[in-house]
């Protein structure tokens, strides 16, 4: 388990799609996959789904509820609202400089 | 630099968010707990989670892995049920041939 | 509406208990306490945990912090449900909970999850529409209000504090507990003064 990422600070969704590569089980919504958000709460760590899905022995993992934009994930809609997602800590990664 | 799209890659059958095959759907005002056949099958589930049979998990994977037509024809509780069953038999908990 | 089961789903869940009580795994006695437990949760937890928060706000500290502890503080047993987290509203913030992957709702407070938040139509529609989602419970936002959907994918459950409405004041917390439904805790509806 890697030290918990501080509220407020970026982070990008990674862009994998484990589906397309078999059986799997994953909490990370589609829609994010590849998008930047802001880290907004610690929610603390929890058995891997992603294990627990396949009776394996599941680590746990932090979790955090990230903050995205909703207009550029659909390029529609109100540019006030916003979807906050639980997201373990294994599908985020630093957002490096300038990227946003 | 804009971040990736997923328009290329297809989401999961669950994963449902923003999809534009429902996106004119009007939401069913039905607010109705569930019925008795749902009751029941969400009493076994809590059960067999309770008794350390299955995971919230191994559920979800379950109903998951149910085929694009059927996920969205059966009822809820009726993939619910599939899903069960299906782990149980996986599990080695109980045979084909009993439910037969 | 949602659809009667088909027969052949009746008959397979009673194959189902019949060979897991066959094995000793669970018997209808186990099935019937177990369903009594959950018919007994409901949205009236959430509404008088709310009405508390209106009115006291040590109490509205609690539930705004750790949802559980609030929970049990109004006697509900957390052990083993997943967590409670619950969201406040304020002038400028509206919450609306989904979950785009299957259904998770916070059942210790809520009791079971009505037919609509289950649909196809309602997961797909409330991270992308929420605007149109709430106009067809005939709830009405400002522009200049964000609406912050919360999709409830992992470990926690959402519950939405929504903000006391004008009219209210000097009312019980049981007559505060009377307006909030179970569509407000969901953030579809606002509590409406009659």
């Amino acid at each position: 388990m890697t030290a918990a990422i501080a509220p407020g600070t970026r982070v990008r969704v990674k862009a994998d799609w484990p589906e397309e590569r078999g059986p799997c089980h994953i909490r990370t919504p589609h829609y994010v996959r590849g998008r930047t958000g802001t880290v907004e709460r610690v929610l603390g760590a929890f058995p891997n789904p992603e294990d627990l899905a396949f009776g394996r022995p599941a680590p746990r993992r932090m979790l955090y509820q990230v903050l995205f934009d909703q207009q550029p994930l659909w390029n529609e809609g109100n540019p006030r609202d916003t979807v906050l997602i639980e997201i373990y800590e294994h599908w985020l990664e630093p957002v490096s400089e300038g990227r946003h | 630099m804009p971040d990736d799209t997923p328009a290329t890659h297809a989401p999961a059958t669950h994963d449902l968010g923003g999809s534009s095959h429902f996106r004119c759907t009007p939401i069913d005002p039905d607010d109705s707990p569930p019925d008795a056949f749902g009751r029941r099958v969400d009493a076994v589930r809590q059960l067999l989670a309770q008794k350390k049979m299955m995971t919230v998990d191994e559920l979800r994977r379950g109903i998951e892995s149910i085929p694009e037509e059927e996920y969205h024809a059966l009822g809820y509780y009726e993939r619910w049920l599939r899903a069960i069953t299906k782990l149980m038999i996986e599990k080695g908990v109980i045979t084909a041939e009993e439910l037969r | 509406m949602a659809a009667p089961p088909r027969p052949e789903s009746v008959a397979l869940l009673e194959k189902l208990v019949a060979a897991l009580s066959a094995k000793g795994i669970l018997t209808e006695e186990e099935i019937a306490a177990r369903q009594a437990i959950t018919d007994r949760a409901s949205p009236e937890t959430g509404a008088r945990m709310v009405a508390k928060a209106w009115t006291d706000p040590e109490y509205r500290a609690l539930l705004l912090s750790n949802g559980t502890a609030a929970a049990e503080a109004m006697g509900v047993t957390m052990a083993g449900a997943p967590p409670l987290g619950v969201l406040e509203d304020t002038p400028t913030r509206h919450h609306l909970v989904v979950c785009t992957l299957c259904s998770c709702y916070p059942r210790a407070v809520l009791g079971y999850p009505p037919h609509w938040y289950k649909s196809a139509a309602y997961r797909a529609r409330a991270v992308r529409d929420p605007r149109g989602v709430l106009a067809e419970w005939g709830t009405h936002l400002p522009d200049n209000v964000e609406i912050r959907v919360v999709d409830s994918t992992a470990d926690y459950r959402w519950m939405v504090l929504p903000m006391r409405p004008a009219g209210t004041e000097g009312w019980s917390e049981e007559r505060l507990a009377s307006i909030v439904t179970r569509d407000c805790l969901v953030g579809v509806a606002l509590p409406k003064v009659a």
